[in-house]
């Protein structure tokens, strides 16, 4: 009976939101206060019947209810609870469900933090967010209803893929969700301020922290998918360049240009239409990420054609919500901004080069992942671009963005002297030369020119950062004082530089091997010796596992006991290699086993990683910085 | 320097740089292209690029695993059902690889030998690797009976 209570919410879920977008849009055309005043209730009903859809899946999937075809295929009997919950997410239509109910949560907390907004300002901000739901609940509806039952049902499911039973992919989708569908408020709040009699740049004081609370999740999100394909997919990479991946990347890169271009319309009143574009842009690249990964298209082309309907369906709202707002951009705010000048050294121009920049490395990736596809319709052969490519073609808009964030981050407003500026940075950067030469040829006994230029930048970025941070600090009279931006934005450039850094020192001193071993065995990594010590088999809930014990010393001293494992899930038969890792905040030291060689002999693949956690801690900081700039007061005045 | 003066200075080097990158993009980007050659095509035709990795793929043929007890490196025999490729790896095989299995292969040709210096066989028991599953279609025809 849930599955079925479950469908009939959605429905509703899908004919409340179509009142909710036409109520509310009608609402603010006749400026009618009484209409207005309901697109609140009505989004709130929206949301109840998503989250009430939502609860009956995961529901049935808790209940082991393989009647319904979509649990059938994801779960499985023996599958511990939390994965049983996970799998809700784990495939298509439960995916596309959690979307939704992601965009209602969105909803709801828009119709709670936004009664300080005008009416009519407000009311078109909810009524966007309510086309959108309408348009994904009847995607899930017409092309991927999860609701749907089998019969005769089967005793037991077909198992959640094994590779996603695994905590860093139970919670990466909602996060990742989270962001990219977060960007739906920025683009509601674009479409909103474009319909107003009136334009100016209080809209991006209202929009702000929306959109910086979008690029936090998102950059969890990413930030959370490369730890997972780092230990899970067993091989130790931590960012291949994979479509799927530059789907995610490319509206982080256009929400990082935004956060940038709404710092400046808001304090300064200028780019204005810019901001708007970026907004737009923002959001669409999410919908196109989404259309790449869901309609099959990367798979191959020809499954687009031979299964064309999800596709169809995304690529024409894709059409209808970029092509509606580029209309609506076109009408109203092509000029929109006044002439406000700026000096050539000053804030608002290392924000425009930050801008650019990010724009070109979006481009480049954007290229990089549809050419094969182009190519491939128009039958020009079959290609792939490799992962070494998007490694040279980022350096080109990466290298200057990263030299400018710690002359964006300490320049003045309006107008600054190159002198100036000088000043303030020199100590810094002397600093920053220093230990970035020192660290890697000390320490790793290495230099290269790349090499160089990252740990000197990044390093520069971190001294930079932490001396903003500490002017965010003012001391009055024993009364602290925190200027929340400020210290926010110090934070998440902090999160930068150690990013980074990270990167720079995994990339040039990371070492991967792959080993034969035999029993008793003993090979040395980078200065670490591993011991084979046995090979034994150990069973786990739902799987059969074949499992090394590897002993890791340092010179003579045992560190420690590493045991990866080879595990073949019962249902699925399929193998999967679960890498052991040592992880130390300055390196991880990394094992995973492969085949038998035969006579008690293994293939086994060691990587050394330095540095590597600094990747993802870094992402955090960013995102920790996101954090503390919303909560600034000015925006709950 | 006059602003005026200074200003163009800006553009210009900037122009420039832009235009320097740009080509230095495209330049990488027609090197790290890869092509994807049907065994077919690299067996009967000679159209395997000379000094350049490409990728291949196609269904291992059973029983044509091989290697030396105790060594990282393994040889395999890839058809696409109407040729066949002899296939040299040394490394760690990714999971799913065996038998009857789809798979690519990035590498060079070697003296009508692959020498792959990746493997990949994606996560899925159901996944045929999409470039496998065309230069298999094109072959349907001739090889039903064999289903």
């Amino acid at each position: 009976m849930f599955p079925e209570i479950g469908h009939f919410a959605l429905i509703l879920a899908l004919v409340v939101s179509l009142c909710q977008g036409s109520v509310s849009f009608y609402g603010a055309a006749k400026q009618n206060k009484d209409l207005i005043t309901l697109t609140r209730p009505l989004a709130h009903t929206q949301s109840l019947f998503v989250l009430i859809a939502f609860a009956c899946l995961v529901y049935s999937f808790v209940s082991d209810d393989f009647s319904v075809l979509y649990v059938a295929n994801n779960s499985q009997l023996a599958l511990p609870l939390l994965f049983k919950v996970s799998a809700v997410w784990g495939a298509h239509e439960g995916s596309l469900l959690l979307w939704v109910l992601i965009l209602s949560t969105w909803t709801t907390l828009v119709c709670l933090f936004s009664k300080n907004l005008p009416d009519i300002f407000s009311s078109r901000v909810i009524g966007v967010l309510g086309f959108l739901n309408f348009g994904f609940i009847l995607f899930t509806l017409f092309t991927s209803n999860p609701f749907e039952r089998i019969f005769p049902s089967p005793l037991d499911g077909n198992d959640l893929n094994p590779l996603l039973q695994d905590i860093g992919l139970a919670i990466h989708p909602p996060i990742l969700y989270v962001g990219y569908v977060g960007f739906a408020v920025a683009y509601a709040f674009a479409i909103s301020a474009m319909l107003s009699e009136k334009l100016d740049k209080n809209w991006a004081k209202w929009t702000r922290p929306w959109t910086t609370a979008a690029w936090l999740f998102l950059t969890i999100g990413i930030a959370l998918g490369s730890w997972w394909a780092y230990y899970e997919l067993g091989w130790g990479g931590w960012w291949f360049w994979d479509p799927v991946e530059n789907a995610s990347f490319m509206p982080w890169l256009i929400g990082t240009a935004l956060i940038h271009s709404l710092a400046v319309t808001e304090k300064r009143g200028v780019f204005i239409s810019w901001t708007l574009l970026l907004s737009v842009s923002a959001f669409s690249l999410s919908l196109l990420g989404t259309f790449l990964v869901r309609s099959g298209i990367l798979i191959s082309v020809h499954a687009f054609a031979t299964d064309p309907e999800r596709g169809l369906f995304i690529l024409i709202f894709l059409i209808s919500v970029i092509g509606g707002a580029l209309l609506l951009y076109a009408k109203k705010a092509s000029d929109l901004d006044k002439k406000v000048g700026f000096g050539a050294v000053s804030r608002e121009t290392f924000l425009l080069l930050n801008n650019v920049l990010l724009v070109i490395a979006t481009i480049l990736i954007l290229l990089g992942t549809l050419a094969p596809l182009v190519l491939e319709v128009f039958n020009m052969g079959k290609i792939s671009i490799g992962a070494p490519w998007f490694e040279i073609a980022m350096l080109v808009p990466m290298i200057p963005l990263l030299i400018l964030v710690t002359m964006g981050m300490h320049s003045l407003w309006i107008k600054d002297s190159s002198f100036n500026l000088y000043k303030k940075l020199r100590s810094p950067l002397g600093i920053a030369t220093l230990v970035g030469i020192v660290i890697p040829t000390v320490f790793y006994g290495r230099s290269g020119l790349l090499l160089l230029i990252g740990s000197i930048i990044s390093i520069w970025i971190i001294i930079s950062s932490l001396l903003s941070l500490r002017s965010s600090w003012k001391g009055n009279q024993g009364r602290f004082h925190i200027n929340r931006s400020v210290a926010g934005m110090s934070i998440a450039h902090l999160g930068l530089g150690v990013f980074v850094f990270g990167v720079t020192i995994v990339s040039s001193f990371g070492v991967e091997t792959d080993r034969g071993f035999s029993l008793g065995d003993q090979i040395s990594v980078a200065g670490y010796e591993y011991k084979l010590n046995s090979i034994e088999s150990v069973k786990g809930p739902n799987y059969e596992a074949i499992e090394a014990d590897i002993s890791v010393f340092d010179g003579n001293e045992l560190i420690s006991h590493l045991k990866p494992q080879k595990r073949t899930y019962l249902v699925q038969k399929s193998p999967m290699t679960e890498a052991a890792i040592l992880a130390k905040w300055n390196k991880d030291l990394f094992v995973a086993l492969g085949d038998s060689l035969g006579n008690d002999s293994w293939s086994i693949r060691i990587q050394y990683k330095p540095m590597v956690r600094w990747i993802w801690l870094g992402c955090l900081i960013m995102a920790l910085g996101g954090l503390i700039a919303i909560s600034d007061k000015r925006y709950r005045r | 320097m006059k602003p005026r003066q200074q200003r163009m200075l800006a553009v210009g080097l900037s122009l420039s740089g832009l235009i320097i990158a740009a080509i230095l993009t495209f330049k990488a980007f027609e090197e790290n292209m890869m092509f994807f050659i049907t065994i077919t095509d690299v067996v009967e035709n000679n159209k395997a690029p000379i000094d350049r990795e490409f990728r291949v793929g196609g269904l291992v043929v059973n029983d044509s695993i091989t290697r030396e007890t105790g060594s990282l490196t393994m040889s395999f025999i890839l058809t696409d059902n109407r040729n066949q490729l002899t296939v040299n790896y040394t490394g760690v095989l990714p999971d799913l690889f065996r038998e009857g299995q789809g798979v690519v292969a990035i590498g060079k040709l070697n003296q009508n030998v692959f020498i792959a210096d990746t493997i990949l066989a994606k996560h899925d028991e159901n996944y045929m690797p999409p470039e496998v599953i065309d230069s298999l279609k094109d072959h349907v025809a001739e090889t039903k009976e064999g289903y």
